[in-house]
């Protein structure tokens, strides 16, 4: 009961950050210079009001404001500024496939080979496999994807012609390996070392000591008794994580020339594409919200010891 | 507190990769301020009868040049500088803003606390990195909304280190007695508190560097960043990267020298965090 009651509570928070957060993107918008149309050459001042009008720009903020909001209660982001004749929804409907497969993809390697690597080099502590996984684990976070993508591209695309360097063809695995390799390592390396720190500490508690006493096998130990509350850390870690993917698929997305919904959040600042940012803006903050409630949820499963008070 | 620093410091010493990495980050640093008095280029000087040469000794362009006909040894170089500038303000500005903050949370205490904290946690939830991408499209891109916008990321998690720490030395004697002794909260926080959470908060601000340089270069390279004729290394990458097949050598200076970078700061600040508390590691 109290659990429902407590993630009731989360859920409605997570329902208010988010209107917070369109809410201040949707003035803050609103106050920088320029505007949509501005690009228009030689655009008449009365036909400049019409195509305004058209768009409900020549209201009050207020009231478009509350038109907005009551668009978006229905699912609708509106209809875009730039692209004519297309709606947000379908630019993002039509983007977003593209990057949730390559954000998936990579985080969801990144927490397998992360978790995995960084148990085996907790378990053989000081060993040469552990330095060498934990300087691997450290390039992965320090070498940004804006130059280990090109890089790749060109060693494996252009001087080997064994990987495509760019283009998306529906989503094919030739096509997806390098994109998805250069998303997955920075997350992978702090997994990585947060599953090794937390597992050396849980392997040095009294319920792992009580485990092998009985004698268990070392896999049997790590598996069924160490692991979940090893990962407590790596779950923290997740919000962070789907953030890094999500930056990083901006730029993995622009040089491998991928059509994911990357691109529209710098183009649509730039266009002012008013609903197009705001439309990103709110795909961006629901996964990254979603996230933390899911996290929250996994916390309890991982460590029995969680309770959620308050 | 000083044995502290020297046991810290000869370990540091003995550890040859710590050692390496602080020469490495010496010596980028070094020639980036060096560098470029050894040659007649400017960063900006277009070079009309050498336009994208490849490296080489005879054009006098050591690392080529870009389609303009600007030298690449000069324009790496200085980008470079400003990259690694652009790092270190932004750090010193969240570990201002971190420290302050913590240590007032984790000071005062009681609700003063609690509301504090909600704020750093409802931040840290949220695309900061969107709306820094946001402000910087929106209102012009500055050095100084530059500067600002990254910092304001990066305070947040010194901010909680600070706070954990302050809540633990607040029940400790030596901050009590100065409560007794009647110092002002102001005086207790500079004098007493923040000394003492120096350790953690060295370490971890030395990581917040390359942090911040990535994010520099990564604003950069989006074109929100460093404004032509001038350079970071995100700016010269993006270049690069668009002119890979035709002229590689404009990616791999940039490139490599990026990547070396954030490496070696990276490693010296984990082997900072090691020495520092060599029990946990």
């Amino acid at each position: 009961m109290r659990t429902i009651r407590y993630f009731l509570g989360r859920f409605c928070g997570a329902v208010a950050t988010l209107l917070a957060i369109v809410t201040i993107s949707f003035f803050l918008m609103r106050l920088a210079p320029g505007g949509p149309f501005d690009e228009e050459q030689n655009l008449p001042a009365d036909a400049r009001a019409n195509v305004e009008a058209r768009y409900g720009l020549d209201q009050p903020l207020w009231i478009q404001y509350g038109r907005y909001l009551g668009a978006l209660a229905h699912g609708d982001f509106g209809p875009s500024f730039r692209y004519r004749d297309v709606s947000v929804t379908e630019l993002i409907g039509q983007g977003l496939p593209v990057s949730a497969t390559l954000g998936a993809l990579a985080l969801g390697l990144a927490l397998l080979f992360g978790v995995t690597l960084g148990t085996m080099a907790a378990l053989r502590q000081h060993s040469a496999a552990d330095y060498a996984t934990m300087t691997l684990a450290i390039a992965g976070i320090a070498i940004p994807s804006f130059v280990l993508l090109p890089f790749l591209g060109l060693v494996f695309g252009i001087y080997r012609h064994w990987l495509p360097v760019a283009g998306w063809e529906g989503g094919s695995p030739a096509h997806l390996v390098l994109p998805v390799f250069v998303l997955c390592l920075p997350p992978l390396g702090t997994i990585a070392r947060l599953t090794r720190a937390s597992m050396l500490e849980v392997l040095r508690s009294p319920f792992v000591r009580t485990a092998f006493a009985k004698g268990l096998p070392l896999g049997t130990v790590v598996m069924r008794h160490a692991m979940r509350p090893a990962l407590v850390p790596v779950a923290g870690f997740l919000v962070p994580a789907v953030a890094t993917v999500m930056t990083g698929s901006l730029v993995v997305e622009s040089i491998a020339g991928l059509p994911g919904i990357g691109r529209y959040l710098v183009q649509g600042a730039l266009n002012r594409d008013y609903t197009l940012v705001l439309g990103m803006v709110i795909v961006y903050s629901t996964f990254l919200i979603g996230m933390g409630l899911l996290v929250d949820l996994g916390y309890a499963w991982l460590d029995p010891r969680i309770r959620y008070l308050r | 507190m000083s044995g502290i620093w020297r046991d810290t410091a000869r370990r540091l010493q003995s550890n040859r990769l710590a050692m390496a990495a602080v020469g490495v980050m010496l010596g980028i640093a070094a020639i980036s301020i060096a560098g470029p008095l050894v040659t007649m280029h400017r960063f900006d000087s277009l070079d009309w009868s050498s336009i994208a040469v490849p490296p080489g000794l005879r054009h006098g362009h050591w690392l080529g040049t870009d389609r303009l006909g600007r030298d690449l040894y000069v324009r790496t170089l200085e980008g470079t500088r400003i990259s690694l500038l652009i790092g270190v303000f932004a750090a010193l500005m969240s570990l201002a803003v971190g420290v302050a903050y913590g240590a007032i949370a984790g000071f005062a205490g009681g609700s003063t606390d609690r509301w504090m904290m909600r704020v750093v946690e409802i931040l840290s939830g949220l695309p900061l990195i969107f709306f820094v991408i946001l402000l910087t499209v929106l209102f012009g891109r500055g050095v100084f909304l530059l500067l600002t916008s990254i910092g304001a990321i990066g305070w947040l998690t010194m901010a909680r280190i600070v706070r954990g720490q302050t809540l633990s030395l607040r029940r400790r004697e030596f901050i009590e007695a100065a409560v007794a002794g009647g110092a002002s909260p102001g005086r207790i926080i500079f004098k007493h508190v923040i000394p003492n959470v120096a350790g953690p908060v060295i370490v971890y601000a030395m990581l917040t560097v390359p942090q911040m340089i990535l994010f520099e270069s990564f604003l950069s390279f989006l074109g929100l960043g460093i404004q032509e004729p001038h350079a970071s290394l995100g700016t010269l990458i993006a270049d690069g990267a668009g002119e890979m097949e035709a002229a590689p050598w404009m990616l791999l200076a940039p490139g490599v020298l990026l990547a070396v970078l954030l490496l070696s700061l990276n490693l010296f600040g984990d082997c900072l965090r090691d020495a520092l508390d060599p029990e946990e590691h």
